[in-house]
């Protein structure tokens, strides 16, 4: 049975009718019309689908719509702009990290929150926060580069 | 002089603003409007217009028939087309993959991009140069032969009065000049006019680090792949696959998804697929549909069997490509010594990033698909055929895929979304599960490769045989154009037809008496296979240079010979040889044979080398791993790659794809294995399927490129992938003196191989 509810979305709020087990990928990608969010396992193994809620990197092909409450929901395109980049992805423009892109925001969402929370992080503990995390094109390298690139960024 | 014929007013309108149609170029603005535009003018691949473009502002349009996997070659096709046009590298757009626009020139393909498809694009601009010069030189009154171009302006050297712009001359009109067309289309596609592209050392453009301009907008989450195109009144596909392969639905019963808003059944022999409106309604009708299917026998050995039943399964068909050169069996009988090994290589899956997705809405006959397929142009074909329509009623837009590296999921994601379209009558957007995108992807083939060298009393190699048996590198063509190479045509009735090929090592070792062969094997289940086989990165090349270059290392161990000093003694290319330097040279290698014996405790490192070509392609590799022997995990720590692949267009596209190359391969070497049972695949998610994390990513990979810009360009976005996993079982060697003959090389294997 649908329900109606209220998404605080990259700032902005919103209203969708749902199924309440719908996942919030879905919701985001068909009934907001957000493409960022991408879908690539539905199993929480990739992280394709990272946004962020209260600030936290979570994967939004297996969070039910109906968990989400009133928690802030900020995907990629909050993240930051073209005029006003998050460092991560000016690093990443820096680096070329992407090839087909698919993967990014798993890795730009969760490299953002552990950032934020870890200024000067070790090439070990980068790795360790982002394990998990899938990239089929091998661009992890540069993937490496440009978190640390931001990390210096943020000082 | 060259007639002109006007394109009845350039439109400034944007490309395709109809609903949910996506521009695919490396700019903004795109200056014609093409629908238009090619309606009026049947793109033929030998008008010079099917290439290249002159807007009326002067900018250009670069119509290129393959596409982009990633590795931003649309930035190199640029590059080359603004020098042969001498026009800023900013003022060309590179249209990539769609029907409508640009000719076949075989897609993304056996990495031709530049090779093959810039060659041309480079031809086209360069006549495109020539006919703009005599144009200038009627309309200026002055010889063609005191023209010179800059920045798109034709001016007379000193009298720079006396000028008149690429636009004012042609803008937004087409050339109507005929290219002198070899008549073949896909990647032999070549129509070159009567300029001849300019001497290298006059290259301004050519050359330059420039980057990827398509980098920013998926940064920004303002970027579109196929799994993003909405189509007004589009409802959301999934598929159905049996539990058994080769099972076919025997009954459905629709009512038990009859409380799902608006989900219907599609099913035709054994083609299964539900739609709904919403995407989440289409997975839960998907899951929820009750399906009888039919008995069938379990088609597959145990996979603890896989290479005994390539052992012994009799040989479809043998083939030496290459002429024998000595006489091999008789250096055999005289041998002071053979050495002989036997090397094993696993299915791999493409596993792409995000299943595979087509939309294909059908309007009175007339069809567009939106496909990340490599071969749009050949997707078109299939989806025609399929359909029973004529190619020219389907218009194929390319849209970047979830990732790309051969025959995936793409291809038979189009023609399932066709069949969907035409029996609900809406526009379709199939996407894949998870499992459906590992476990009924196309593979790449399951291989043994056995090597003998013969050697004499002096300790030379003097015989060398090389032979690869295999499933075929493609049951399923590498372009889904025939309803037989798709799961859809399969499924419907229409038999696999399986082709027979392989291929040998390439590499110029010039032994005294050298014989390579290949054999194939049938199928495992002749028709709607998870385990049917088709092209992945470099196909085949992998498989069989990790067992060539890993003989050449046991040969060299076997004879105390440092590995690259062996290969230097009998290597005769001189392309090779340099490679070989380069990569050793840059790595600090340091002289000796392996293995190493001055290592004790748990913790162990080696280094390893290898050398392939690629037609023309040169790549040599120094892997510098790390094992731990209780765990039997490898850190591939370090990379050093030298890489020849003549002139360079763009070194900073060139390393990023060297390395993306270098670090799919690794998790090809040390993870990647197809899982299966006898009813079916069982590698169906990333826990099933691992590939490598970014906690074992290694911490450098340096890069030594060698450009030769004399020599015309060739292939990168393969190459390197070829010789990683022999490095990779090299230094394993020099590490441990164990020799790994089977990939992957995952934790559990390589720990029992040390015990």
């Amino acid at each position: 049975m649908n329900e109606k509810f209220s998404l605080n979305v990259d700032g902005k709020s919103q209203g969708v009718v749902a199924d309440p087990d719908t996942p919030l990928l879905y919701v985001l990608r068909d009934d907001l019309g957000l493409n960022n969010p991408h879908f690539g396992c539905g199993l929480a193994q990739c992280g394709a689908c990272t946004v962020h809620l209260d600030g936290q990197p979570i994967r939004s092909c297996i969070t039910p719509v109906s968990a989400v409450g009133d928690a802030k929901i900020v995907t990629l395109a909050g993240l930051g702009t073209p005029e006003k980049p998050h460092p991560l992805q000016t690093a990443y423009i820096e680096e070329q990290v992407p090839q087909c892109g698919y993967c990014i925001n798993g890795w730009l969402m969760t490299a953002a929150a552990f950032l934020r929370d870890n200024k000067k992080p070790t090439d070990a503990q980068i790795r360790s926060a982002l394990e998990g995390l899938k990239c089929r094109c091998g661009t992890h390298v540069s993937i490496l580069r440009a978190v640390k690139r931001a990390a210096a960024m943020m000082g | 002089m060259n007639r002109i014929t006007k394109l009845g007013g350039p439109s400034r309108r944007a490309l395709l603003k109809t609903g949910g149609a996506l521009v695919v170029s490396i700019g903004a603005a795109v200056p014609f409007d093409f629908a238009r535009a090619f309606a009026l003018s049947p793109l033929q691949p030998d008008q010079l217009s099917s290439y290249i473009a002159v807007n009326a502002d002067g900018t250009v349009s670069a119509f290129f028939g393959k596409i982009d996997m990633g590795h931003g070659i649309a930035v190199a096709i640029a590059q080359m087309v603004a020098e042969e046009l001498d026009v800023p590298f900013k003022a060309v757009k590179v249209l990539m993959g769609d029907t409508a626009t640009s000719v076949n020139q075989g897609g993304a393909s056996g990495a031709t991009g530049v090779q093959n498809g810039g060659k041309q694009l480079r031809a086209a601009a360069a006549e495109a140069r020539r006919v703009l010069i005599d144009l200038a030189a009627e309309k200026l009154g002055v010889p063609a032969e005191r023209l010179s171009v800059n920045g798109g302006i034709v001016h007379t050297g000193t009298e720079m009065a006396k000028s008149v712009s690429y636009g004012e001359l042609i803008g937004g009109r087409y050339f109507n000049v005929t290219l002198a067309w070899n008549g073949k289309i896909g990647n032999p596609l070549y129509a070159p006019g009567k300029a001849r592209p300019k001497d290298p050392k006059d290259y301004k453009i050519v050359g330059q680090p420039i980057k990827r301009e398509d980098v920013a907008p998926r940064v920004f989450a303002q970027f579109n792949f196929c799994p993003d195109v909405k189509v007004p009144g589009m409802v959301h596909g999934r598929m159905i696959r049996p539990a058994i392969a080769g099972a076919v639905p025997a009954s459905v019963d629709e009512s038990s998804i009859k409380d799902i808003p608006g989900a219907r059944v599609v099913w035709n022999q054994g083609f299964l697929g539900v739609v709904a409106d919403k995407e989440w309604d289409a997975i839960k009708a998907a899951q929820q549909l009750k399906v009888t299917w039919s008995n069938a026998a379990p088609p597959f050995p145990d996979q603890a069997s896989l290479y005994d039943h390539i052992r012994k399964a009799p040989v479809r068909k043998q083939e030496s490509p290459d002429p024998q050169t000595g006489n091999v069996d008789d250096a055999f009988k005289g041998a002071a010594r053979v050495i002989e090994a036997e090397y094993e290589w696993p299915f791999q899956s493409h596993a792409s990033m995000g299943p595979a997705c087509a939309v294909v809405e059908i309007k009175n006959d007339q069809v567009t698909l939106w496909t990340g397929s490599q071969k749009p142009h050949f997707t078109r074909d299939g989806v025609a055929g399929i359909l029973g329509l004529p190619p020219e009623n389907v218009r194929a837009i390319w849209v970047p895929g979830p990732g790309s590296y051969g025959r995936n999921d793409a291809g038979d994601a189009a023609m399932d979304a066709a069949l969907l379209a035409k029996a609900v009558g809406k526009p379709v957007r199939l996407q894949y599960m998870r499992d459906q995108a590992t476990g009924w992807d196309p593979k790449a083939p399951a291989s043994i490769h056995r090597a003998r060298a013969a050697i004499d009393a002096a300790g030379k190699v003097v015989a060398y045989e090389f032979t690869s048996k295999a499933f075929p590198r493609v049951d399923v063509n590498s372009n889904e154009s025939k309803p037989h190479d798709t799961l859809a045509g399969q499924l419907t009735g229409v038999a696999l037809q399986s082709g027979d090929g392989f291929g040998v090592p390439e590499d110029s070792y010039g032994f005294a008496n050298k014989r390579t062969s290949w054999e194939t094997i049938a199928p495992l289940l002749d028709r709607g296979s998870p385990l049917r086989t088709s092209h992945l990165r470099d196909p085949v090349g992998p498989q069989i240079h990790f067992a060539s270059e890993s003989f050449m290392d046991e040969v060299a161990a076997a004879l105390k010979i440092d590995p690259v000093a062996f290969r230097l003694q009998y290597v005769t290319d001189a392309r090779d040889i340099a490679v070989i330097k380069a990569a050793a040279e840059k790595a600090g290698w340091q002289s000796r044979p392996s293995p190493r014996k001055d290592q004790s405790g748990n913790k162990v490192s080696g280094r390893g080398f290898a050398y392939v070509q690629r037609h023309p392609t040169r790549v040599a590799v120094v892997a510098e791993v790390e094992i731990d022997r209780s765990s039997g995990k490898i850190w591939a720590r370090k990379f050093t790659v030298a890489h020849d692949c003549g002139q360079i267009i763009n070194p900073d596209g060139l390393l990023h794809t060297i390395e993306g190359n270098v670090v799919q391969a690794t998790s090809r070497t040390l993870w990647e294995e197809v899982r299966f049972n006898n009813k079916n695949v069982t590698s169906v998610d990333w826990l099933s399927y691992p590939i490598l994390d970014i906690t074992q990513t290694p911490e450098t990979i340096d890069v030594v490129l060698i450009d030769r810009p004399e020599i015309a360009p060739t292939g990168a976005g393969e190459p390197a992938t070829r010789p990683v996993a022999a490095a990779i079982a090299n230094a394993v060697f020099d590490a441990t003196g164990v020799r790994i003959r089977r990939v992957p090389f995952s934790p559990d294997y390589v720990k029992a191989a040390l015990s």
